[in-house]
């Protein structure tokens, strides 16, 4: 009795809305044809048009609306479908068959997509370096892979490290933020090498920020940030094989192998392995032109997706083996090492690193997400430069905890959260001991706003409390206002903080004989104070169509003023002063970019550079050394597609023009020793030419420096390099003139 | 007394649904390309409540969060059709259709093709 009174009072509750609706109603049926065959029209929409009043079809494609003498037109519509318009003069049922649209010719879109993509939209001025992008000059390493991007210099190598160092908007790496993954990875003890650590082949795509960037990964950034995201197990192809060898007998070999363990966990192994024991002396000074050099780099990343809990999760673990040997031709490390019967440098380096990151997002409130990340590594190099020596042991800890979420709605962002660094250098130069460890505690908050029309803007500010740079607030501020179409105008402004490894950042300093010396004593870090700057910079970016292709013009000024800086004092040429900036030091740079579609496949990118930095010296204000006052920039890119599309021809050439540069005063030096006071200009070009034979199997072909321009003489006394006056930095062009090089690509999936 | 309480509970089965702060929903919204979904996403967000909105071209479903008590379906659908975009049960009015841009009017199959074939972007 209970039972059915209770079912008859949910019948009434269920069927009262239905009562409502007690009139005429029109019905019919609605009828796809799918191989040839008429079949029902699941969820099409049925409406009297200029009314709000219809339905949907039903599984069996029926439908009902309700039906009146004064409504005569229904409207039968559906994606994918040719929609109807039918004329209704009496309630009699309909039957219709909508035409699917997919029967015009089908016209496939092939939009070209840039290799390098700017944003219109977002409020910092970060451009992302696609994988096309890096695979237009066979970079081996993290540090050749700027060689086609107009925003980051990348400096002639030395002969003795060897390595090329990179520069944004005028200012060296140290105040630049690398990261692997938003977790800060070039700094410290790896500063110096640290870029070729990291293989070509492992880095997905690379996005450069110019200007103080966000608060989110630390207050360390000054002048720009770079990212670069690394492959991932579940992208990665199953097999990869990458095969160069260069003309200079350098060899390279990178493997990756990716496979699907479970349902959730994907696993990755990475391996590169370079070798170069060729030497090579094409100027006669009897130094060799470039390190004879061996590495092996191993990568395993795990990876955890579980979308339902909506949960990421990486876990990496890398260890990496590098030597490299220098200095005269007739060196031999096992009877020489630490003697002066001849010149010669060895860099030995062992890291070993683990990072773990985690990720939820919400999957009901995908605004709403919580990132943790853990990264910690060992460092350990052990080096000599002729009689010094130079040993570091860096150890690191890194945690950042991150809460992505809204205010109100989406157009209002904010991230906040919390992190803790450790970093334990244990250092021995020449003959002292430094030994310091480095913490901080901080906090940060970010808010985002975009107004979907024509302005965004980020915002943020970090608490941090550094057991040497004290307790600090950095600021940080970008902002994008669209005036017109296809416009950015874009301003930031930001403060950063970091502590000069004076020694680290500077080592190539040691191959020379050159006295160090700390002018300061009073301070927390090898006496010295820490390093604080203001980034200001504007942006305006352009895009236009030039006979109906596409196009786009980028101005750029950003000036960095420092309020301390540890300057790097070697305008005598007997002595390397460290000491606090007493006045000013800025970098103001200027750089004017041009991108255009000149053809199908034909891509040409062109910048001009300007940069002033100055600092005042104890000597007094001098430009900095070694820093063109102006760069031009070009590149031509062109893809030719054969008959058939998946197997195109690419060409690729890029010239790089310098102005003079200052050399630092050689004016203490004997005659025959000193140099001018500005070196001649430089001007490089390289070309690659890439066959794609299939989406599995591609082959290179390039040459690096074609013209084959030389720095005649780029070390200093090379024939005494035990007397007062030797001094290899004095570096202003390429050293080992042209260099060939091929190499394969082998891809499984 | 039994049976009210059922009554009761069977009402508060429908209000329960009404409490939901981050509500979810999909909307059907016609439009053809970029300018339509920041004119359709815009328009959504601006409805006070409307948390996350994000329209599809391919799809055209339009996935909305708002806040359940203080909003609906109904008046975002509303405010969607006020700036001339088609939803599913309020259709735009033919003077807010005319004010979008002549290369969105979603309801023109020759619009539409265009958009289809990448004439128009």
């Amino acid at each position: 009795m209970k039972y059915t009174y209770r079912i008859n009072i949910l019948v009434l509750l269920f069927a009262l809305p239905l009562f409502a609706q007690a009139q005429e109603s029109l019905t019919g049926v609605i009828i796809e044809v799918l191989e040839g065959k008429e079949v029902p029209l699941i969820g099409a929409n049925v409406y009297w048009l200029d009314t709000s009043i219809g339905t949907i079809t039903d599984e069996n494609g029926k439908f009902s609306v309700p039906y009146s003498k004064e409504r005569k037109q229904l409207v039968i519509s559906f994606i994918g479908f040719e929609t109807e318009t039918l004329k209704v003069n009496s309630n009699k049922p309909i039957r219709q068959v909508l035409k699917s649209t997919s029967n015009l010719d089908e016209v496939t879109l092939s939009a070209e997509k840039q290799t390098t993509t700017k944003s219109y939209l977002k409020a910092a001025n970060t451009f992302t370096v696609t994988n096309d992008e890096l695979l237009k000059a066979a970079c081996c390493n993290l540090s050749e892979s700027f060689e086609t991007n107009p925003s980051i210099d990348v400096n002639f190598a030395d002969a003795v490290t060897g390595t090329r160092q990179i520069k944004m908007l005028g200012l060296t790496s140290p105040y630049i933020l690398i990261t692997t993954e938003n977790i800060p990875a070039i700094r410290g003890a790896s500063q110096a090498y640290g870029l070729s650590f990291i293989p070509g082949t492992w880095v997905e795509s690379i996005q450069i920020t110019k200007g103080a960037g966000s608060v989110v990964n630390g207050f360390e950034s000054i002048t720009g940030q770079i990212n670069a995201e690394l492959v991932k197990p579940t992208k990665d192809h199953n097999f990869f094989l990458n095969l160069y060898a260069a003309s200079s007998e350098r060899l390279e070999l990178n493997t990756h192998f990716n496979t699907q363990v479970s349902d959730k966990w994907s696993t990755g192994i990475y391996l590169h392995g370079n070798t170069h024991q060729k030497k090579h002396d094409v100027n006669d000074d009897g130094f060799m032109d470039m390190p004879l050099y061996n590495q092996i780099n191993v990568m395993n990343r795990w990876q955890y997706t579980n979308p339902e809990k909506g949960i990421v999760s990486f876990i990496n673990l890398r260890y990496l083996n590098d030597g490299k040997q220098s200095g005269q031709l007739d060196f031999n490390p096992d009877t020489d090492k630490l003697t002066t019967n001849a010149w010669g440098s060895e860099i030995d380096t062992e890291r070993i690193e683990g990072s773990f990151k985690l990720g939820y997002v919400n999957p009901e409130i995908p605004y709403q997400s919580l990132g943790f990340q853990m990264a910690y590594s060992h460092h350990q190099q052990n080096s000599y430069f002729g009689l010094r020596i130079y040993d570091i042991k860096h150890e690191s800890f890194y945690s950042n905890l991150i809460y992505n979420s809204i205010i109100s709605d989406s157009r209002h962002k904010i991230k906040t959260g919390a992190n803790f660094t450790y970093d334990h250098y244990d250092e021995f130069v020449q003959t002292i001991d430094y030994e310091r460890n480095d913490n901080s505690v901080g906090g940060f908050f970010e808010y985002a706003f975009d107004n979907l029309d024509n302005f965004t803007m980020t915002a943020g500010l970090r608490a941090d409390l550094h057991n040497r740079l004290g307790f600090f607030i950095t600021p940080r501020l970008h902002m994008r206002y669209t005036p017109w179409e296809k416009a950015a105008l874009r301003a930031s402004v930001g403060r950063g903080k970091r502590i000069a490894n004076i020694f680290a950042e500077n080592q190539s300093l040691f191959a020379s004989s050159r006295q160090i010396n700390i002018l300061n004593s009073g301070g927390q870090i090898y006496g010295l104070d820490p390093e604080i700057a203001w980034n200001y910079g504007v942006s305006y970016l352009q895009g236009f169509n030039l006979f109906g292709r596409k196009a786009d013009i980028t101005l750029d000024f950003y000036r960095t003023a420092f309020e301390n800086q540890v300057v790097v004092d070697w305008e005598n040429p007997y002595e390397i002063n460290f000491y606090n900036l007493d006045g000013q030091s800025f970098s103001n740079s200027f750089q004017f970019e041009l991108n255009v579609n000149i053809a199908e496949g034909l891509d040409l990118r062109a910048a001009y550079k300007y940069y002033d930095i100055q600092t005042d010296y104890n000597v007094g204000k001098r430009t900095k050394p070694l820093v063109p006052k102006h760069r031009i920039f070009a590149n031509l890119g062109y893809e030719l597609l054969g008959k058939n599309k998946l197997a195109p021809w690419k060409f690729d050439a890029t010239y790089n023009w310098l102005s003079e540069q200052r050399y630092p005063d050689t004016s203490l030096s004997p005659d025959q020793y000193q140099l001018d006071e500005f070196s001649p200009t430089v001007g490089t070009l390289n070309v690659q030419v890439t066959k794609v034979f299939s989406p599995k199997f591609e082959v290179y072909l390039g040459g690096e420096n074609v013209t084959n321009v030389r720095q005649p003489n780029p070390i200093v006394s090379p024939e005494d390099p035990f007397g007062a006056n030797f001094d290899t930095n004095f570096v202003y062009g390429p050293i080992f003139g042209s260099m060939y090089y091929t190499g394969l690509r082998f891809k499984l999936d | 007394m039994k049976q009210i309480i059922t009554i009761l509970a069977l009402c508060m089965l429908n209000f329960s649904f009404a409490q939901d702060k981050n509500a979810r929903a999909t909307l059907e919204v016609d439009g053809v390309c970029g300018m339509c979904k920041e004119r359709i996403e815009k328009a959504a967000i601006k409805t006070k409540g409307v948390k996350s909105a994000v329209w599809s071209i391919d799809t055209h479903e339009l996935d909305l969060i708002y806040d359940a008590r203080k909003t609906n379906t109904d008046s975002i659908s509303k405010n969607v059709a006020a700036v001339g975009h088609d939803t599913k049960f309020i259709l735009a009015t033919e003077e807010a259709y005319l004010s979008v841009d002549a290369c969105c009017r979603y309801r023109d199959d020759q619009v539409v093709k265009d958009h289809e074939s990448g004439d128009v972007k």
